[in-house]
């Protein structure tokens, strides 16, 4: 199938360059006009189409157009997203004034749903949308920062601070434990792979922000059931920005940002580190510490964090040629980080067109986007080292040697360097080149033929693709203290490796859309009928680990490993609406995964829902107050099978590396071994209930919905025990287990202000979810205390983390620590839970977790005149974080470190006196700390110059800062950090931008 | 309008036909895995997973030194089946003190050990792979299965006598569970894969079919010290034998003094002899003292690494003002040492056994977690004979003997003894005067002229001290939990304490007894 889809894209791509011929038009009647609003502000990027032909154009941003009129025509329609479409008659006039009407909701917006649009007004299930308006403004990488605190239940994570390290992204908590919890993205019609590439930090910031029109978020089953097996945590739908017909419309717009540490790690000074050294180091476990103190005062921070400067360009052309919209656009990002040496250059480019033939029978949408990034890593290790590091040494040695950095030092070792001690922090920046260069195109063909015999019935086929292909290489100086005589006989130093990766996903759709109008019955019918396959192949190419003088220190078994699985799905939909007040929606999808076995390969998953106009009810239909009303119902089915081996359904034999060989006599062998399988896995299986109210009071000036959703999964993709003996895997993923997800949403849109001056927007919304895990084995042992996951330093393989019954997903798993009459927590001193004399983990308890249990966001905009302004906020509350920094570095042991050196640490030591001896204290809830907090994301302004000189439309300035401030009791550096464990997290920088944005006419 | 419907009809089972088709790329396989059927399809085959039978007790996993580990759940480092077992048999004695504070390292000297520990858990679950991967070979060599995929002659000759060697490592692993967790799942070639819950065996039925299992394939095994270096032949088994019987009336209440002499004797037999210099037992070119060794895991710090085994046993014994090349390594974890008890044994400075580090290390113990209380243990070196270091400095090339002739003088002898044996029998006292003898540099400076059952637990420990035998030693003499003896920090506290008498026996993971509906806690957890 693969090879049948490939040839059909490269056509594409030269259709692509054709359009781009010629833009010229033949001379005709010219009529010119303005379009403005009731109150008068010039409406933008209007539509105006001369009507019976194909001739259009778009206002300018001071609502001004030109057009010509072919002879024998005479009407203009108009039409603007947010306004009644206008017919204008031109009775031979040179100009025009066209007046349109608010249809004053976005309830006419048209909504991307999964295989078609809907108008939102006649939506059954629970689907929100965020338009280009709505965005998240400043200095953005990657697209899914745009919605962040935009929709309710619908939670968006920045993973750190570094360049393009995109978000965690998490619809009504999700639905799954071992499986995956992120929602299924989908790009104009390509579901993209939720998988990474080598050499991103995430895949979706290799796609540009700034080419984004919507994100329509799927919630509920109901809705997001046609897409079936990969629809459990919902699904994203992106569409990018279409050409429009019209004369062509270049948009340039630049923007420049500087961020700043905000805040740092709130570590001992050198003057504190030194009186702590000498009060209580002199004669510590029978080692005089103060003797390792230097002389120097280093702040090891300041050493490793930069003002990060960037800049983003982007440059599109947008218009139609005869009846051809297309979209043309190119961007250049360039973003430092602010570790020092992390870089990211992104080029990007963007086409989309959509010719029509045959009388506009077939419809053709092109879409092609492309990037190329190059990025510097980074390495992130400095961060904790820079807390670590003794702030008594110096940077820098005097001497060559470690690339001329300061480092611990050992006479008695063979390399010189003491031996698990930590590195110096700006050595392990500036000595380590990790460069990647990652290419990722996302294109399709979506062919729409309405059939010329049967009208109401269309023909769709969409062909897509999306490939990447990461590679890179890691060098380190053989002089680096991180590499230095790193082979087993200490002759070869240094790292010289590369890596390469290829993803591939082919995607084949074809699906058959009727719609009718059956005006004898009111009712109205749109069904839909599919079939899709889609392949998701990597090749991971294996390169030699290699010292900088090419000494091989390990050669892979196999050149390259190419996992690979395929969906194959047949869905069904069908909308019926009766009376433009009742509406019905069934789909229906059926999945094949390659990932089961045959018998348990096809998974079934049905949705229903129901919606109630009630505005358009007599009673309510002639209300002024009310504007709009209206009651949604759903109930599906959805599964999942993402996250889950490709092939672990039976057993395979493996070999083992050529560092893991084994003698036997005089020979070592490479050994067989039998991997771990469960035959019996299936799909996870998520039930979704969701009662829904959309309303609209006051011409739709306070409009808003509220949800209850209730979600259960059960089969649940759960890594679970094996009983011993009958497994080559003592865990191994089964379907065992159930959960359940319910919550609230409200979002609520208000106007509080709409005049000829002055609009000021208001956009609130709250989720509460709640998660509880029911049943997690097969056998319902009460002694079994669940699942420990969630890695913490401080300890070879010790979890803070673990997904137990009758408690939510992730709670924190430890002692609960005994405070003195002062409030002091009392070190090694632990409630015995279990009363039975002694303390061990029998004593651990469930405690909290790191979701939260309520999240809200708060946004407004008002525009006055040529300004513009606007805010973000969002609060999480009830999530809990364990605090690593204070539990790994804030405690003597760290600082005097049992292999005799010296450690800085988390000043919250000087607070507890926490020695850190024996197993226990690092599990101790003291450190599970309220992580609650308000952040206002951004504050922007800006203004618009309209007209400013010929050829150029507008001009409009903006001024933003991201991560203003945060409002936190959270004790660590940032109370935001994804997973509930916060260690050696990446700051998040404070970034101020300014940017301008011209449109050309 | 008739042909464009034809058209459509047409087109829709063109459609069809290839959408019908595309179904059977549902059929994945991977690139490089392979299937039994293909891994079994030739003698190489078979040898290479044969090979991962023993490289199950030496490596931690299939990629070395980490990233692809057997056993889930812990730690991949902590993992392999040494470090483990080191971990459950000395560090609960007076011969071993850690350090470190990897949550669950600590109950074990302070006895406060819960079914969840995780150390535990990896060792069960480490035993049970083991049992599993030899079940699945016995399976898969059984003569028809050979025979049907064609293998004939000396290959299958070879194929059989791995089988037979299977069968001793799947009986050693049954024997550790018996020892450590008493009873235990009982699984073998019979039972099938898959998702059933296995029967839970006694501890006497699990004895009962260890030597079972070992008197049937003694015959089949190859001749003592015939066969390929690291892998098992009758003197291991044998040797095997004799430790469980010397231990019969621990497990089953029934005393089998007299079996445990015979095997043990058979094995003093069969023409081994200790090597002249005790120090020079645990190095890096310790693959030389075949003489002595009857059974070995074998480390190699460049083809095969992991952080367990002897790697973690050199690492983990250097610290305090200890230069990395004291033990061979590149710098040392700081982390065990052991109580005043085992050096206390040593009263005679001339007992060359004495493989001590004292620097800076004081003898008694203010806190178990500082490296410098206690004084610190250097038996293991990665070093070789003339000084020099292994391979490579960060993994380690020391063997590991399983078992070796120095323990068989000393279970006869405690078998003897304990058979109402006299303690001054010639061939008894001359057994332990070779090892005096060894101990002494040839002197007989050190020879006695009769033996008591102290001074056979006290010699045990000079002799086999860190060699993951201790804890069945003082259960076997009652001192375990007892008050009977009491050392540093026994029990948690600075004098030490009697405990519960159930520790005699570890828990079975709570994991297991949650995933296997059929088992039964052990008392007391």
């Amino acid at each position: 199938m693969r090879n049948r889809v490939i040839p059909v894209v490269r056509h594409l791509c030269a259709l692509f360059l054709l359009t781009t011929i010629t833009l010229a038009s033949k001379a005709q009647n010219t009529v010119n006009g303005t379009v403005t609003a009731k109150d008068g502000t010039p409406v933008a990027g209007a539509t105006v189409l001369v009507k019976g032909t194909r001739a259009g154009t778009q206002t300018a941003a001071d609502g001004t157009f030109s057009i010509k009129i072919p002879a024998n025509h005479d009407v203009l329609v108009v039409s603007a997203i947010g306004y009644s479409p206008q017919e204008v008659t031109v009775n031979g006039q040179p100009s025009v004034a066209v007046t349109l009407q608010t249809v004053a909701s976005t309830l006419t917006d048209v909504v991307v749903i999964g295989y078609g649009t809907a108008k939102k007004k006649d939506l059954t299930g629970s689907i929100a949308q965020v338009t280009t308006k709505d965005f998240q403004k400043g200095n953005i990488v990657s697209p899914d920062q745009l919605i962040a605190g935009k929709l309710p239940g619908v939670e968006v994570t920045s993973n750190s601070g570094a360049p393009g390290s995109g978000s965690t992204i998490r619809i009504r908590g999700g639905a799954s434990l071992n499986a995956s919890n992120d929602p299924l993205i989908v790009i104009d019609g390509v579901p993209l792979d939720n998988s990474g590439i080598s050499g991103a930090a995430n895949p979706l910031s290799l796609i540009n922000p700034n080419d984004i029109e919507s994100f329509s978020v799927l919630k509920d089953a109901s809705a997001a059931a046609i897409y079936g097996s990969r629809a459990s945590n919902g699904v994203i739908i992106i569409t990018t920005k279409k050409g429009r017909v019209g004369k062509p419309v270049v948009t340039f717009n630049t923007a420049f940002s500087v961020g700043k540490i905000e805040k740092k790690v709130d570590v001992l000074s050198p003057s504190q580190f030194r009186s702590f050294v000498l009060t209580h180091g002199q004669s510590y476990g029978g080692f005089d510490y103060s003797k390792l103190l230097g002389t120097a005062n280093t702040d090891w921070q300041d050493q490793i964090y930069q003002k990060a400067l960037s800049t983003d360009n982007n440059l599109s052309v947008s218009g139609g040629y005869k009846n051809m919209p297309y979209r043309y656009t190119v961007g250049y990002l360039n973003e430092q980080g602010i570790l020092r040496t992390d870089k990211l250059s992104r080029y990007s480019l963007g086409a989309n067109v959509s010719p029509r033939f045959f009388d506009d029978h077939l419809k053709i949408d092109l879409n092609l986007k492309a990037s190329v990034s190059e990025t510097r890593f980074a390495n992130q290790g400095a961060i904790g080292a820079a807390v670590t590091f003794d702030p008594t040494k110096p940077v820098y040695s005097g001497s060559d040697r470690f690339g001329g950095f300061y480092e611990y030092l050992d006479s008695t070792s063979v390399t010189g360097l003491k031996s698990l001690a930590p590195l110096n922090p700006l050595g392990l920046l500036l000595e380590r080149h990790d460069l990647s260069e990652v290419r990722r195109s996302i294109g399709n063909a979506l062919f729409d033929y309405k059939v010329h015999f049967l009208p109401d019935l269309h023909v769709n086929m969409n062909l897509g693709y999306d490939v990447s292909t990461g590679l890179g290489t890691i060098y380190v100086s053989d002089s680096a203290a991180a590499a230095y005589e790193r082979s087993n006989d200490k002759k070869h130093g240094g790292i010289n490796n590369k890596y390469l990766q290829k993803n591939s996903n082919t995607l084949f759709e074809f699906y058959l859309n009727y719609t009718k109008n059956i005006s004898s019955i009111k009712s109205h019918i749109d069904a839909v009928a599919g079939y899709a396959y889609q392949d998701f192949l990597t090749t991971n190419f294996s390169y030699p680990d290699l010292t900088v003088d090419n000494y091989v220190i390990s050669a892979p078994n196999y050149p390259f490993d190419k996992p690979e699985n395929t969906l194959i799905s047949y869905y069904g939909r069908l909308n019926y609406t009766l009376a433009d007040k009742y509406y019905l929606t069934g789909t229906i999808r059926t999945d094949g995964s390659s990932r089961f076995n045959p018998h348990n390969r096809w998974g079934v998953f049905p949705s229903g829902a129901f919606a109630w106009k009630i505005k358009n009810e007599n009673f309510l239909k002639n209300s002024n107050i009310v504007s709009d009303l209206k009651l949604r119902l759903g109930y599906g089915l959805t599964g999942q099978q993402d996250g889950i081996g490709d092939y672990d359904y039976q057993t395979f034999y493996k070999l083992s590396n050529q560092l893991a060989e084994y003698q036997l006599g005089n020979n070592f062998y490479q050994s067989y071994r039998p991997a771990g399988y469960y035959y019996n896995r299936k799909w996870e299986q998520t039930a979704t209930y969701n009662a829904g109210i959309d309303f609209g009071f006051l011409d739709n000036r306070i409009s808003g919905s509220v949800d209850y959703y209730y979600k259960l999964t059960t089969n649940l993709l759960n890594s679970i025990t094996q009983p011993a003996g009958t497994n080559f895997s003592n865990t191994i993923v089964a379907n065992v287990g159930s959960m359940k997800n319910s919550g609230v949403e409200v979002s609520l849109n208000l106007i509080p202000v709409r005049n000829h001056d002055v609009t000021w927007y208001v956009n609130l919304n709250g989720t509460y979810n709640t998660n509880k895990i029911t049943k997690l084995t097969i056998s319902n042992d009460p002694n079994y205390p669940g699942a420990p996951y969630g890695g913490i330093s401080g300890g070879v393989g010790t979890t803070i983390l673990i997904n137990a019954v009758g408690q939510p997903r992730g709670a924190f798993y430890v002692y609960k620590q005994v405070y003195d009459q002062n409030g002091n927590p009392i070190e090694n001193v632990y409630a015995d839970l279990n009363r039975d004399g002694i303390i061990n983990q029998k004593d651990l308890y469930t405690y909290k977790s790191a979701d939260p249990l309520y999240f809200f966001g708060a946004s407004s905009s008002v525009n006055y005149r040529n300004w513009s302004a606007g805010f973000v906020m969002r609060a999480d509350v009830g999530n809990y974080l364990y605090n690593n920094t204070f539990s790994s570095t804030g405690i003597t042991r760290n600082i005097f470190n049992p292999l005799q050196y010296l450690s800085n640490g988390s000043a919250n030591v000087l607070t507890t006196n926490f020695t850190g001896n024996g197993d226990k204290n690092i599990l101790s809830d003291y450190f599970v700390q309220n992580a609650s907090f308000l952040r206002m994301d951004n504050i922007n302004v800006g203004y618009t110059f309209n007209n400013v000189m010929n050829h150029v439309g507008s001009v409009t300035l903006t001024g933003n800062m991201q991560n203003v401030f945060v409002i936190t009791q959270y004790k660590g550096l940032d109370p935001e950090v994804q997973g509930g464990i916060d260690n050696n997290f990446y700051p998040r920088p404070r970034t101020y931008s300014i940017g301008l944005n011209v449109t050309f006419k | 309008m008739k042909q464009n419907i034809f058209i459509l009809i047409i087109s829709t089972m063109l459609l069809g036909g290839i959408m019908t088709s595309c179904n059977k790329d549902l059929n994945r396989l991977p690139t490089n895995d392979i299937t039994a059927d293909s891994v079994y399809a030739t003698a190489a085959g078979y040898k290479q997973v044969f090979v991962k039978l023993y490289a199950a007790f030496g490596l931690t996993g299939n990629q070395g030194p980490a990233g692809d580990g057997d056993i889930q759940g812990i730690d991949e480092g902590f993992s392999d089946f040494l470090r483990l077992w080191f971990q459950a048999e000395e560090l609960p004695t007076d011969e071993a003190v850690i350090a470190w504070g990897d949550v669950g390292i600590q109950d074990f000297h302070n006895m406060n050990w819960s079914s969840s520990n995780p150390f535990l858990q990896g060792l069960y679950y480490r035993c049970y792979y083991q049992i599993t991967l030899c079940n699945d070979f016995i399976r898969q060599s059984s003569d028809a299965a050979v025979a049907g995929r064609g293998i004939t002659g000396s290959d299958a000759d070879a194929i059989k006598q791995y089988r037979t060697e299977a069968r001793f490592l799947r009986a050693f692993q049954y024997s550790v569970v018996m020892d450590l967790f008493g009873s235990g799942p009982f699984v073998t070639e019979n039972d099938v894969l898959g998702s059933f819950l296995p029967k839970q065996a006694s501890r006497s039925d699990l004895f009962n079919y260890v030597t079972s299992e070992l008197l049937a394939i003694d015959p089949d095994l190859a001749v003592p010290r015939t066969n390929e270096y690291g892998r098992a032949d009758r003197a291991a088994d044998w040797a095997l034998l004799a430790r469980v019987y010397l231990n019969s009336e621990v497990y089953t209440g029934v005393k089998k003094y007299d079996s445990a002499m015979v095997y043990a004797q058979k094995v003093i037999n069969a023409g081994y002899s200790l090597i002249p210099d005790y120090r020079q037992l645990m190095l890096a070119d310790n693959n030389l003292n075949t003489n002595e060794f009857i059974l070995t895991i074998n480390y190699d710090g460049t083809h095969g690494q992991s952080y367990g085994g002897t790697t973690y046993l050199t690492h983990a014994e250097n610290g305090g003002s200890m230069a990395g090349l004291v033990t061979g390594v590149g710098g040392g974890w700081a982390g065990l040492r052991t109580t005043k008890m085992l050096p206390n044994l040593f009263t005679d400075p001339n007992d060359q056994r004495a493989e001590f580090y004292t620097s800076g290390q004081s003898i008694d113990i203010a806190d178990q977690t500082q490296f410098p209380d206690g004084y610190a243990v250097i038996k293991y070196r990665n070093l070789k004979r003339d000084g020099t270091p292994g391979g490579s400095l960060d993994f380690s090339d020391v063997d590991f003997p399983l078992f070796r002739l120095a323990e068989m003088y000393l279970i006869y002898d405690e078998a003897f003894l304990r058979n109402g044996g006299a303690q001054d029998d010639a061939t008894a006292v001359g057994y332990f005067n070779l090892l005096r003898e060894r101990a002494y540099g040839g002197s007989t400076a050190g020879d006695v002229s009769s033996i008591d059952l102290d001074l056979i637990l006290d010699e045990r420990s000079r002799e086999l001290y860190w060699e993951g035998l201790r804890r069945t030693d003082l259960i076997r003499y009652g001192k375990f939990t007892t008050a009977a003896y009491l050392w540093p920090w026994k029990g948690g506290v600075a004098g030490g304490r009697s405990v519960e008498d159930f520790r005699n026996l570890y828990p079975i993971p709570a994991s297991d007894v949650s995933a296997n509906t059929n088992l039964i806690q052990n008392p007391g957890y």
